[in-house]
């Protein structure tokens, strides 16, 4: 659960209409919704992001609609994870039920830059800015969500523990 | 342990005697909703799950209502997944269409679906609406809804609460939205994340049901898991005449312990308005003033009842739209549109120079019936403002009432009701 790539950093309170407008709703092919991700606060996104990018935020990312859409798109990106000073409560849940790793950590949020390099390892919790050196920690999660994340998501993880 | 009225209605539905704030729980469901957009995706999962059929036929509600009637053939095929899901499930609660369908959180209280006591999750954010019915009710995404459907049940984390003591009486022209876009300029749009925003204080009894639907309706706009108010005689009364289930009213404990307290007094509110780009950013409509505008949106889930058709015609009878404006008004469900019909709310719309449409969320998400062009502003009785959420990024929604509405559309510009009902009189 480690990954490595390149930080594209955002704001406070991105909503859900940002991450993926409603206009694209009319289909949730992960493929095509990543096309369009960020796209009105940041339209070369899509065609940068890198599979183990990371995309760092600040308070409440994610706010507003319940649309699952939104960390779909993220995911279908090749964003590895999704770093905030705080997240939404619904994309919070929304994340974890698809797979979309994320981490809480104010300190991180706010000294890591655009356009560093930068490491996370989802188990520890711990988040490296490669460019700067600095070595941030959030709490990490227990293990039944980690295997939950592990799993892919909510219906794959109940689905494993049904067998 | 004293417990907080959303606790109650949890821990009643987990089997418990007590919970407490931060306690992991698994609940039993009442009603698992989706609409045109979060239901496709959960229909994708729900095979997943294991199971053949969902877990109760009568407790699953789908209503067709986002980008219908379809604006495209992408939205055609996604209604289209839900209609044939529904179908195949036989799903009671399915609402089609032009056979007594709507915007599903007026939809749903209309039809007696929803009770006090009772515990709701939908595949849609504004599902906190049905709070005002002494509900627990809140918005989850598609995967949690397809696990709902499957299973009956889920988990939630039980959330701590601030309190809002609403005192006083609201003036003539000042409602339910302008009391949730002042909170939520008070308190911010993450000030109540994953909290309760409870509602007491002897100012709801001059809130009526559809003032309560509104003001529940946006407190996932200040973060929060859910909004509820307590159960009264305007609550049972609404219950009744919809043909809802027997009510089970809860109380939260004397001295059940709040995060904090937050004081308002109805009766000193003013018309509000919130600024692009998010609802917090609000402001007196009197201030606002002189913000010429290209566009009205009179409807959604937040405010499209018939007390909301009403106080528009009340502002619009006899008068014109403003030249250049467009003025778009629409009623949230087939009822409220017949009601309306009725009433003769319809024809004061087209003859002031609306166009009425068909239920639908259409425009509030930037679906269809009334998107805006770059640098294009809208004054919306829906609610949310953020970036391109009505069309172009660089196009502006102003979130405000029906009255606010109503009178920016007679302007031109955002306007005061009281200055348009004064000045033309």
């Amino acid at each position: 659960m480690k990954s490595k790539g390149t930080v594209f950093k955002y704001g406070d309170n991105v909503d859900t209409d940002v991450i993926i407008p409603a206009r694209y709703l009319n289909t949730s092919d992960p493929g095509e919704l990543a096309a369009h991700c960020m796209e009105d606060i940041d339209p070369g996104f899509a065609g940068a992001a890198r599979p183990g990018d990371i995309l760092v935020a600040g308070r409440n990312f994610g706010c507003g609609s319940s649309r699952e859409h939104a960390p779909l798109a993220i995911k279908a990106s090749g964003v590895a994870c999704v770093v905030a000073e705080s997240f939404a409560r619904i994309f919070y849940r929304n994340a974890l039920n698809i797979g979309l790793p994320i981490l809480e950590c104010p300190e991180a949020a706010r000294a890591m830059s655009a356009g560093h390099k930068a490491a996370v390892d989802i188990r520890t919790g711990e988040i490296s800015d490669l460019t700067t050196g600095s070595v941030f920690h959030a709490e990490p999660f227990p293990p039944f969500m980690m295997d939950l994340i592990a799993a892919g998501g909510l219906a794959p993880y109940l689905k494993g523990r049904c067998r | 342990m004293k417990m907080t009225m959303t606790q109650k209605i949890l821990a009643a539905h987990a089997g418990k005697a007590e919970v407490h704030a931060g306690e992991l729980v698994m609940a039993r469901l009442d009603l698992v909703l989706g609409n045109d957009i979060t239901a496709p995706v959960a229909i994708r999962e729900f095979p997943k799950f294991g199971r053949e059929r969902v877990f109760d036929r009568s407790r699953v509600a789908l209503v067709p209502d986002h980008f219908t009637p379809n604006k495209d053939i992408k939205a055609a095929a996604q209604c289209a997944a839900m209609r044939a899901f529904a179908k195949s499930q036989e799903i009671d609660n399915y609402f089609e269409v032009g056979h007594d369908c709507g915007v599903e959180h007026a939809l749903l209280p209309e039809k007696g679906l929803v009770t006090a006591g009772d515990l709701v999750i939908g595949a849609d954010s504004h599902t906190c609406t049905y709070g005002a019915l002494g509900a627990f009710s809140t918005g989850v995404g598609s995967t949690d809804m397809a696990a709902g459907m499957a299973a009956g049940e889920t988990w939630f984390r039980v959330p701590s609460a601030i309190k809002v003591l609403l005192r006083g009486k609201p003036s003539k022209w000042v409602c339910g939205k302008d009391a949730i876009l002042h909170l939520i300029g008070m308190i911010g749009v993450d000030g109540a994340r994953y909290r309760s925003l409870e509602f007491a204080g002897d100012g709801i009894a001059h809130l009526s049901m559809d003032d309560r639907f509104t003001i529940a309706n946006m407190a996932i706009e200040a973060g929060a898991k859910n909004g509820i108010f307590p159960v009264d005689e305007t609550t049972l009364d609404y219950l009744r005449s919809h043909g809802a289930k027997e009510p089970r009213a809860y109380e939260a404990d004397p001295g059940a312990d709040y995060e904090r307290t937050v004081e308002m007094d109805l009766g000193e509110l003013e018309p509000e308005v919130a600024f692009p780009h998010l609802p917090s950013n609000t402001r007196r409509a009197r201030e606002a003033e002189g913000v010429a505008i290209d566009q009205v949106v009179i409807g959604s889930c937040t405010n499209g009842r018939l007390s909301d058709m009403r106080i528009a015609a009340e502002v619009m009878r006899g008068r014109k739209v403003a030249e250049g404006v467009r003025a778009i008004v629409i009623p949230a469900t087939q009822r409220i549109w017949l009601q309306a019909m009725d009433e003769g709310l319809l024809r004061v719309f087209a003859e002031a120079g609306c166009v009425v449409s068909p239920p639908t969320c259409g425009p509030c998400l930037g679906g269809h019936m009334g998107i805006l062009a770059k640098g294009e502003r809208c004054v919306a009785t829906t609610n949310r403002n953020f970036v391109g959420r009505m069309g172009h990024v660089e196009s502006e929604v102003y979130l405000a009432s029906p009255a606010v509405a109503a009178a920016s559309a007679i302007a031109g510009r955002i306007a005061d009701p009281r200055d348009v009902m004064g000045e033309w009189r």
